[in-house]
């Protein structure tokens, strides 16, 4: 209790050597809390895209389609089955074909996946209804940026794509970019061009088949599938995304591990300091009386105090920022819609209870081996040092 | 009760490692002080003065011989037992003042009275009635870097003196002080000891210290050379 007053006295009173330390600490304590909540709300951000763009609230997939394996595709078709029909005519799901075909955009030989959906669907935010386009002699294809970027095609090119029919025949025909939508889901955007559905089914001499039935985010029970549609949920059209998360999840270990280890070495290094500069200050208080133990107690509670009134100054002034920009979202410079992952130009971070209280955990923790350590080597001090005078 | 000997010390020797060997810092000194002494141990520099006065607060142990401190033995004291010794019966005085930097003048005063866990109301008497002693009731509120060193010197006394302990060891204490300030300080020492009974050990070699003191244990290359009582 004493030990515990007088720690609070030392600290309190040492004025600024005290908020140097504790603004250092504080600022990593934001900046951890503050990076990992963006980086938790790009990740919940980016899945919630996938799920409007691209997976909605799971998929059947017809029996051969492999996304891993591209040479599956073009045996991947089948009639929609009557349930899901039911679905489509709807609005709860949405029935999308894949075909594989190569393109020559200005003279060169490229692959491309040709997905065809319906113009009209309302079940994902994908922007079909540019496919809407009316009499055009070009069937209307629509790209992401990515991929006009790795084709060099833009809005209103005209591109030739040879593909398969369900016979094996191949055929070739024109098509016109209509729009490039700047995807914020790489997975529907490279190398693929959309078109509408009617038009892929026609070229490849097949009615009313699909690759993938995408049902509606809503949809309250997911209906049966067949020998011939399997069902893919969450877990499984996510685990891709979140594997990717994963090796990114040490990039954000690391990281936070960095700065964590930049505020416990600022704490250190004032214990560290605090050892000889104090030392005068520890002798003499053991020759007033103050057992080892008792000044060893001390000074740890010090650096400890430090670390305690970092996680509240921060929390104090470190709560607007986070609470605005999690309310708010923060812009997105351009550059970092180049990485990995593309994203919306806003990003709303989230912030868990869980990281608030991990994160002062670690901290609180970090901060009292990091105070003792250094502070433990006076228990070897020898007092007399103090009663002799010396300076040091 | 006068005359009780409050140090007693036996064939008391220090030796200090030095490389492989051993430098002897005191050889079989043997010493007793009684109840309100005001004594002092006089020599060189080298003489072995500081080690004696450490080896009598409990702060560093004999090599060789006995100590006994108020009953204590200090060859034989934990660390924890020395450290209460020094709490509830010692009185550090140094050479370099030694205040707490952070804390003000008060507050220097008051924190052997916190290790022994006085009342505030008691300690607030304590304390002002120390410095009193001292004449600095009116710096009460001063940081040890606002003062003289006199002041610095005469609020260590204070410091030392508030716990009214039984011994006031006191290694050079005007080594860093002028004539005016030594004679102050001094003077302060002199009346607590006569007013309080506080047996004062002194180790110096200051002529103005030497004047004060009456008694005076000559200590040359760790050995105990003389021992003068004045009148
Ligand atoms: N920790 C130590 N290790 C080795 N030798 C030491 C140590 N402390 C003191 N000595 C030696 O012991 C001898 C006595 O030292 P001490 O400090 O007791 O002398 P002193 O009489 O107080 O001198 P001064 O008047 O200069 O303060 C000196 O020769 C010193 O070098
Ligand atoms: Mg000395």
């Amino acid at each position: 209790m004493l030990t515990l007053k007088l720690a609070f006295k030392n600290v309190t009173k040492a004025g600024l050597r005290t908020w140097l330390n504790v603004l250092i600490l504080s600022f990593a304590y934001v900046l951890i809390i503050w990076t990992d909540g963006l980086y938790d709300g790009m990740s919940k951000q980016v899945v919630g895209d996938m799920i409007d763009m691209e997976i909605g609230g799971g998929q059947f997939w017809e029996r051969n389609y492999d996304k891993f394996d591209p040479f599956t595709i073009d045996d991947a078709y089948a009639p929609i089955p009557e349930n899901l029909e039911e679905l489509v005519k709807n609005n709860e799901a949405t029935p999308v074909l894949f075909r594989a075909s190569v393109i020559f955009p200005q003279g060169r030989v490229q692959s491309a996946i040709l997905k065809g959906i319906d113009p009209n669907q309302k079940v994902l935010k994908f922007p079909s209804e540019y496919l809407n386009t009316g009499e055009s002699d070009y069937i209307p294809g629509l790209i992401g940026s990515r991929m006009a970027k790795n084709s060099g095609l833009k809005n209103g090119d005209i591109v030739t794509v040879r593909w398969q029919d369900v016979n094996g025949t191949f055929d070739a025909t024109d098509i016109e970019i209509v729009n490039v939508i700047s995807s914020y889901v790489q997975t529907i955007d490279n190398g693929q061009i959309w078109i509408p559905l009617k038009s892929l089914q026609e070229m490849i001499g097949a009615t009313n088949v699909a690759t993938v039935i995408v049902l509606h985010k809503d949809i309250e029970t997911i209906p049966s599938g067949s020998p011939l549609w399997e069902f893919k949920d969450h877990n499984f059209l996510l685990a891709d995304f979140y594997n990717y998360l994963d090796r990114k999840g040490m990039g954000s270990a690391i990281m936070y591990g960095l700065l964590m280890a930049m505020a416990l070495l600022a704490i250190f290094d004032t214990q560290v300091l605090a050892i000889f500069r104090r030392r005068k200050e520890m002798g003499t208080m053991m020759a007033l009386g103050m057992t080892r133990g008792g000044v060893i107690r001390l000074f740890t509670l010090e650096g400890t105090m430090h670390g305690i009134l970092a996680i509240i100054i921060g929390t104090i002034y470190g709560l607007p920022i986070l609470y605005f920009s999690a309310v708010n979202g923060i812009a997105m410079p351009e550059a970092v819609e180049q990485v990995g992952l593309s994203l919306n130009s806003t990003l709303y971070p989230v912030y868990g209870i869980g990281l608030f209280l991990s994160t002062s955990l670690i901290m609180f923790i970090s901060v009292i081996v990091v105070s003792f350590l250094p502070t433990r080597k006076i228990a070897r001090l020898n007092p007399t040092d103090a009663l002799r005078g010396k300076i040091a | 009760m006068t005359n009780e000997e409050l140090i007693i010390a036996q064939d008391l020797s220090k030796d200090y490692p030095i490389g492989g060997d051993f430098f002897r810092a005191l050889d079989g000194i043997n010493l007793s002080v009684k109840q309100g002494e005001f004594s002092g141990i006089i020599g060189p520099s080298g003489s072995g003065k500081t080690t004696l006065l450490n080896i009598i607060g409990a702060l560093d142990t004999p090599s060789d011989g006995s100590v006994n401190v108020l009953g204590n033995k200090v060859e034989n004291m934990t660390h924890t037992e020395s450290a209460n010794l020094r709490n509830n019966f010692l009185g550090f005085i140094f050479q370099t003042y030694n205040l707490l930097p952070v804390y003000n003048v008060y507050e220097n005063v008051e924190f052997p009275l916190l290790l022994q866990k006085i009342e505030k109301l008691q300690r607030e008497e304590m304390v002002m009635q120390a410095l009193e002693w001292v004449g600095l009731t009116n710096k009460a509120k001063s940081r040890p870097s606002q003062l003289s060193g006199g002041e610095s010197q005469r609020v260590a006394i204070a410091r030392a003196m508030v716990k009214k302990p039984k011994i006031v060891l006191a290694d050079e204490p005007t080594a860093n002080l002028d004539a005016d300030n030594s004679h102050h300080i001094l003077k302060t020492m002199v009346k607590l000891n006569e007013e309080l009974n506080t047996t004062f050990l002194f180790s110096t070699h200051d002529e103005k210290v030497i004047s004060y003191l009456k008694r005076k244990i000559m200590l040359n290359d760790g050995k105990l050379v003389d021992d003068i009582l004045v009148n």
